[in-house]
């Protein structure tokens, strides 16, 4: 093969319509698609694992909500397996996708997802990371889509021992990345910028 | 060299920053109170960012990479010029990227969103929705049908104006893949003067964006073709994986 070498595309923001590529019944463009939103439900069946809700905001610097974001959320099934053909350790739930895709609302800003909580997975070298959603954040005025993770509260000693929580050098900001429980809700806020800033990934 | 059949599923590549807008982008006035100020934090990719959601062909409707048609009214057309987008999805090493979700969205001719938000005075076409999707095939390549999509004022500096462009949202095989950008009109002067198009510091990354008139796939008589290739993060070679493998 000749060594002809790319450079990745340039990202571009999203924009504020984002919902009418990519969430078209959000939109009000109801007829695509047969009515539903790709990413709408990760369920799709009789699923094995707790159910679960995320829910929060994505807030600006100004600490406003943003109200025209899109999130897609990424994560292994109950048994820490992802449903995907790269994945070479086994067979996911059949009736999970793993996958999901949800807009803020557009009055109130608020996001959320209905999943079930992920197994752990492994780091590379074999060392078990805390269980966590992969989160991809994209709106107007964010020029490059934005990496983070979802880790959840009541898993505290695999969080103090996961390897990537522990990449974060200031132990205050790991707790960015920590959903609150409440009941079978989780809460996880995202701030873009500011005192509480997320701790967002090069991945 | 032993070939496998197996997926990839190495690691990808590190992403060029330098080959990306930065956030904090002060001539595009949305991205100042919406950037993140501290480094991002780097790790090794996981299983977690190696593998993602992957689409099925069966799932995509007959006029879904169609917007001339995928919202009018039975018999009748969107308005405006008549094209065909069309190209490869590639990684960075220049393979095709095969069986991945591509969306697209866009105004319509005049420069009018269907969407709540957009008050522009320009007209909306009541054949026009404005978005579509497809699934790119073995050789990476995909296509669709549109009208060319008209440039719009925005909210920014005083005076300026969007270049015509078409949204995409592409999906890889790995989460880390995952990318939204913009197509823009080969000779369009609005390239030069946008805010958003001059987020990006490297010109020749920009230049990848700018779609070429493509008349070896034109249809006579009936509609104009341009050609984008998208490229995706690739992996890191595993020819030393490989050798030990055929050893
Ligand atoms: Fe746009």
């Amino acid at each position: 093969m000749s060594a002809e070498y790319l450079k990745e595309s340039a990202s571009q923001t999203a924009g504020p319509y984002v919902h009418i590529g990519c969430v078209p019944s959000f939109a009000g463009l109801t007829g695509m698609y047969g009515g539903n939103d790709l990413g709408d439900t990760m369920i799709t069946g009789d699923v094995k694992g707790e159910r679960i809700t995320i829910e929060g905001y994505v807030f600006d610097g100004s600490g406003a909500p943003a109200k025209d974001a899109l999130l897609e959320i990424w994560q292994a099934d109950a048994a820490g397996l992802y449903n995907a053909p790269t994945e070479t350790r086994g067979q996911a739930d059949p009736n999970f996708t793993g996958w999901g895709r949800q807009p803020t609302d557009g009055d109130t800003g608020r996001y959320r997802f209905e999943t079930i909580k992920p197994g752990a997975v492994p780091y590379p070298g074999g060392q078990m990371q805390a269980p966590h959603c992969v989160v991809w954040i994209v709106a107007r005025g964010i020029n490059l889509g934005l990496n983070t993770r979802i880790y959840f509260d009541d898993e505290a000693d695999a969080n103090a021992s996961d390897p990537v929580l522990n990449k974060v050098e200031l132990s205050a900001r790991r707790d960015t990345l920590v959903a609150k429980k409440s009941g079978n809700t989780y809460t996880f806020n995202i701030h873009l910028q500011g005192e509480h800033e997320t701790v967002f990934f090069d991945i | 060299m032993t070939q496998t059949a197996k997926p990839e599923t190495g690691a990808f590549s590190p992403r060029d920053l330098d080959h990306q807008p930065p956030a904090f982008t002060p001539g595009y006035k949305t991205s100042i109170l919406r950037s993140p100020q501290r480094n991002l934090v780097s790790f090794e990719n996981t299983v977690s960012e190696i593998t993602g959601p992957t689409f099925g062909h069966q799932m995509l409707g007959e006029l879904d990479n169609d917007l001339i048609l995928n919202y009018a009214a039975p018999g009748e057309s969107a308005i405006g010029e008549r094209l065909i987008v069309h190209g490869r999805v590639l990684d960075e090493q220049g393979r095709p990227v095969p069986n991945v979700l591509v969306e697209f969205w866009q105004a319509n001719a005049g420069g009018r969103y269907r969407h709540k938000k957009d008050a522009y005075l320009a007209a909306l076409d009541p054949n026009f929705g404005g978005c579509g999707r497809t699934i790119s095939a073995e050789d990476g390549s995909y296509n669709f049908r549109t009208v060319k999509p008209g440039p719009y004022p925005w909210p920014n500096g005083a005076n300026d104006w969007r270049p015509a462009h078409i949204h995409f949202s592409v999906f890889g095989h790995g989460f880390a893949q995952r990318l939204i950008t913009q197509m823009y009109f080969e000779g369009d002067p609005h390239i030069a003067l946008c805010p958003i198009v001059q987020t990006i510091p490297d010109e020749t990354a920009i230049d990848a964006l700018v779609a070429r008139l493509d008349m070896d796939n034109t249809i006579p008589m009936d509609i104009r073709a341009y050609r984008f290739d998208i490229v995706l993060r690739g992996r890191r070679s595993t020819l030393f994986e490989n050798r030990l493998e055929g050893n």
